[in-house]
This record gives structure tokens, C-alpha cells and sequence, in this order.
């Protein structure tokens, strides 16, 4: 058997098995955000939103759909990797793939691969909800996919990083309750920085989830507060970057091997 | 055991040390083949390096320098050949609590490129094989501790690797299931599957392997044939089991002779002593003798002997 065929089975065996993972704990995995974000709509979209009116010629409640449907990806793109792959430590089932003949880009490939599936079935569900509420349209279909998938893969293989550096299970929720969440709420999901004083919009643009929120908007909506080009290189080069950072803790051994 | 020259051992190691983060040298540049075919015991007390060495060799400890060798492939340059040659069984358990066993051990296959097809008929065999298929839909934590093992057993043959290491693989388990596991070590190595087997049951050692290595403080204190090391045993301890009650030996007894309790006596033979000899004294002392045994394992004998000689931290 060549080498590729190997490497291919062993890529889907990574994958489906984070599928089934995630998919067995559906309750936990993929429930949650549904509830949130029809919490959502009701609270900011409908009873506070038809107060605010209109935001970059949208009704507030069609504003916010991008960044839900983001955050959402987000949160659970990370959530996936980073509890799974530390799991993984913990139980010593790693092991399984340390001594196999896997390559540390397949390793890497297979648990973000499985981040991005479980990224993009709660953002799939997270539009469904939208469509109970809003008068949900795309402007760019293809755009809004890639925006959508290189999100995905960035904050699974953030979520990897720290599974790697994890030795608590409190290491696996510090940065998404500290780092992610305040980063998210503060990337621009329920407002446009345009509303903000001239200092807070030049602090927002050291947020990199705005550059995200906004390119994923501007595909959806046509609308955004910062250059959708802009957006997606630095989406593209984090992804490079963090995937470079994965492979060479991977090398090392670093949190895995002594 | 013949074998030939010309051809690469089944493991090469060659002036291997590890030294951890913490400073502690787990080994001080150790030299080992291990011979295709062969069953191989790797001993030492808790400590001493073996598991470093196991690390190393199934790629789940980086080495600090030295070389490895498998089946004549370098683990440094040529890892994927190691890997997919080598069968691990860990001394803990390191599956998956909460995936059924049967997926565990497909999983397994699967990451050693074995498509799933194929995958699923080998899990077959190797579950049917560890008397697990009627448990393969169960997870693997409602396993009992004997089925674990066997599970990290079945595991690692999936991929019909050609060297199995097990790693203490009948700790805790009882006597019928490890005299089993025995017969199924056994049977894969006349197979041609050669095993390197790390316990501390040195009966287990003394029964099955044919090659041995003594590791203590990152040395190779001893590596030599079974037969041969037994053979120089200097001394060997017996318990005699008496007919008769004796109370009190005679002065001067020779053979290191002293009563246990009143129906046992101890006796202790040096390599140029005979049993016969021992007998011609009893019987000329009217003790008549039912049935005797060895104090001790002959191999422990030799281990405690080999690792209390040298201390740790100090290089002989």
C-alpha cells in the first residue's frame, strides 16, 4: 500500500472519530448553541433590537446574524480540538497515535479537520435558528464558505496549541472564558465600531476576531467596518502561523512526550 | 537460537542515554540486540531504565543521544519504518475509557494505514483470538482488569507487528488469566513475532524467555542467554519439607542447614555441592525428606544479587 493510501486512512480514521465523538454528546456539543442563539434573537434581536433600529441599513436583528453565526463556529471549533486532544492526554490514548506511523501533520490535520466539522454543523444549526427570526440573505455565498472555513481551522488549531501546553482541565478553559470569549463579544458581533469613540475603534483593531466578524458579515451582508481583503490575509496568515507553531510543538513533543 | 549474521537484529541500541528535564539520567549510554525471533526479558527494579528504553524504542520518549535500531531501520531517519514494525503493550492503560473495544482496536488499524475493510476482519481475529468479541460492542471501561490488558493486546497485534513489547503485561492480573496470556506470549513467538517482555514476576522471565537483560541505574548490568546466567548461579536455597519432626541439627551441619520449624529445614548448595551429597547427610542422620523446593525463584536469586551490588549515581 503507498504511502498516500496510508496516510489517507489514517487522516479519516482521525476524523471520524472525532465525528462520532462529537456527534455521541450531541446534547452537550451541539444543543447548547442552537438555545443560546434563539436566546439571542429574542433578547437583543426582538425585544431590544426593534428599539435600536436600523445598523449599517440592516434591522439589528439581520446585523447580529453574522456575528452569531461566527462566534458560534468559533467557540466550538476551539472547544472541540482543545477538549478533545487534551482528553486524549489525560487518558494517555494519545499514545495511540504517537506510536503509530502517523505523521505529526496528519495528527494535526485529523483533529482540525474534526474542530472545522463540528465548527461548521453548529454554525449550520445556528442559521437555522436565524431563519426563524430574520429575513436571512447571502451576498456572497463562496465568500462567506471561505471566511467561515478559515475561521474554523484558525481557532481548532488554536485549540490544539493549548491542549498541547494544557495539564488541568482548568488550562482548557482559561483562554476560551479569559481570551476568547471577551475577544468575541468585543470583535464587533452586536455593534459596529463605528459607534465607538475614535480611541476604542483603534483599540478594536488590534482585536483579530473583528477582522473575522467583519469579513464574514461583509460576505454575508455586503457590509463591514474594515477592508475584506485586509481580513482574510490576516485570517490566512494566522492560520499559517499557529499551524506552524502546532507542527513544531509536535515535533518537540512538547506537552506529550518526555 | 541460530541466526544469522548478516542479517539486521530485530533491536539495536547503541550507547542510548536519556537524561530528563529534571536532570535525572534514566540511561547512561546502554548497548543492546535484541535477535529476530527471539523472547526477550528486559529486568531491572522500579527505576532502574527500562521503561526509558521501551519509551524510546516505541517513539513515546525522545532520546537525549545514542542510536536505535529495528529491523535495521534508524529511528532517526527512517521513524514510520520503526513504528509500523513495533507492537506496544504499555504497562498503564492508554485507550480510550468511553469508545467500544471493538472500535479501539479498528481505530488502531486505521492509524497504521490498514483500511477499514481489512481492519475489521483482523479485530475480528485478534478479539476472537483474546476471547474479547463477545465485549467488542462494550466500552472499554466495563472491562474487567484481566480484559483490559488483553485488549492492549489485541491492540497492538492488529497490525501484526513484528516485534511486541509488553510492558509488565500480567501485573495484576490472576493466575489462570496470566497463565493464558503465557500460552498466547508463547504462541505468537513460535509465529515468528519476536517479544521483549519487561515483568516483575521473574518466573514469568525464567519461564519464557530465552534471552535476558538486567538494566539498574541506566546500565546493562547483565546480558546473556537464560540458560547460561542460571548456570552461574553461585548458590541455591532449598526447603525441605520433613516426615519427621526435628527440633535441633546436629553440631557443625553442613549445606548452611537450619530448622525452619519443626517439619522444614533449610538447606544451601553451592555451585559445587550436589543435592545427592545433601541426601547422603540426611539419610546418614536418619531425616527423612518428602519434597523440596526453592526458597527463592533462581532468577530472583541472581536479580537481588545483580542490582543490590551497585548504588545508583555512583558510575562503575
Amino acid at each position: 500500500m503507498s504511502r498516500i493510501s496510508r496516510y489517507r486512512v489514517a487522516f479519516t480514521t482521525i476524523v471520524v472519530r472525532e465525528i462520532l465523538r462529537f456527534s455521541r454528546i450531541w446534547v452537550q456539543t451541539i444543543l447548547p448553541p442552537a438555545i443560546t442563539t434563539a436566546l439571542y434573537f429574542i433578547i437583543f434581536g426582538t425585544l431590544i433590537g426593534d428599539r435600536i433600529g436600523e445598523m449599517d441599513g440592516y434591522r439589528y436583528k439581520d446585523f447580529i446574524v453574522p456575528g452569531l453565526i461566527l462566534m458560534a463556529v468559533i467557540t466550538h471549533s476551539y472547544a472541540n480540538v482543545v477538549s478533545s486532544f487534551y482528553h486524549s492526554k489525560y487518558q494517555h490514548h494519545v499514545e495511540e497515535l504517537l506510536v503509530s506511523p502517523v505523521p505529526n501533520w496528519i495528527i494535526l490535520l485529523g483533529y482540525v479537520t474534526g474542530g472545522v466539522a463540528r465548527g461548521l454543523v453548529v454554525g449550520v444549526v445556528v442559521t437555522l435558528v436565524s431563519f426563524f427570526f430574520t429575513d436571512l440573505h447571502i451576498v456572497n455565498y463562496p465568500l462567506t464558505l471561505l471566511v467561515v472555513v478559515l475561521t474554523s481551522i484558525l481557532f481548532a488549531t488554536g485549540g490544539f496549541i493549548n491542549a498541547i501546553f494544557a495539564n488541568s482541565f482548568d488550562d482548557i478553559s482559561v483562554i476560551p472564558v479569559f481570551v476568547l470569549t471577551p475577544l468575541t463579544y468585543l470583535g464587533g458581533v452586536f455593534y459596529s465600531i463605528d459607534m465607538l469613540p475614535q480611541f476604542w475603534q483603534d483599540v478594536s483593531l488590534a482585536n483579530p476576531v473583528l477582522y473575522m466578524i467583519n469579513a464574514f458579515r461583509y460576505a454575508m451582508l455586503g457590509v463591514s467596518d474594515i477592508q475584506p481583503g485586509v481580513a482574510l490575509a490576516l485570517i490566512a496568515g494566522f492560520v499559517l502561523l499557529l499551524g506552524a507553531v502546532a507542527l513544531w510543538l509536535l515535533k518537540k513533543g512538547v506537552g506529550i512526550k518526555s | 537460537m541460530v541466526t544469522n549474521p548478516n542479517m539486521s537484529k530485530a533491536v539495536k541500541l547503541r550507547q542510548l542515554k536519556k537524561t530528563y528535564a529534571n536532570g535525572t539520567q534514566a540511561l547512561k549510554g546502554i548497548d543492546l540486540d535484541v535477535e529476530r525471533g527471539d523472547f526477550f526479558a528486559l529486568l531491572g527494579p522500579n527505576g532502574a531504565g527500562k521503561s526509558t528504553a521501551i519509551g524510546i524504542l516505541s517513539s513515546l520518549v525522545r532520546k537525549t543521544s545514542g542510536t536505535v535500531e529495528v529491523f535495521g531501520a534508524d529511528l532517526d531517519t527512517d521513524p514510520e519504518s520503526v513504528k509500523s514494525r513495533i507492537g506496544l503493550v504499555p504497562q498503564e492503560f492508554n485507550f480510550n475509557q468511553f469508545e467500544p473495544v471493538e472500535e479501539i482496536v479498528i481505530n488502531q488499524a486505521g492509524f497504521y494505514g490498514i483500511p477499514r475493510r481489512q481492519a475489521v476482519v483482523r479485530a475480528r481475529s485478534v478479539l476472537k483470538t483474546l476471547d474479547l468479541w463477545d465485549r467488542r460492542r462494550a466500552q472499554a471501561r466495563s472491562l474487567s482488569g484481566g480484559m483490559k490488558r488483553r485488549l492492549m493486546i489485541a491492540r497492538a497485534l492488529v497490525h501484526e507487528p513484528s516485534l511486541m513489547i509488553l510492558d509488565e503485561p500480567t501485573a495484576g492480573v490472576d493466575i489462570e488469566i496470566r497463565r493464558s496470556m503465557w500460552r498466547f506470549m508463547q504462541e505468537i513467538n513460535r509465529a515468528g513475532t519476536t517479544i521483549i517482555l519487561t515483568t516483575h514476576y521473574l518466573e514469568e522471565a525464567e519461564n519464557l524467555c530465552r534471552n535476558i537483560a538486567i538494566i539498574d541505574c541506566g546500565h546493562i548490568v547483565e546480558n546473556s542467554s537464560m540458560k547460561d546466567l542460571l548456570h552461574r548461579l553461585h548458590r541455591q536455597v532449598f526447603i525441605l519439607s520433613l516426615r519427621s519432626p526435628v527440633h535441633v541439627l546436629p553440631e557443625g551441619a553442613p549445606f548452611g542447614l537450619k530448622v525452619v520449624d519443626e517439619y522444614s529445614l533449610e538447606a544451601v548448595l553451592e555451585q559445587e555441592q550436589s543435592l545427592n551429597q545433601l541426601f547422603d547427610w540426611l539419610n546418614s542422620h536418619g531425616i527423612e525428606a518428602l519434597s523440596m523446593r526453592n526458597k527463592q525463584n533462581r532468577l530472583e536469586q541472581f536479580f537481588m544479587d545483580r542490582v543490590q551490588q551497585r548504588q545508583c549515581g555512583v558510575d562503575s
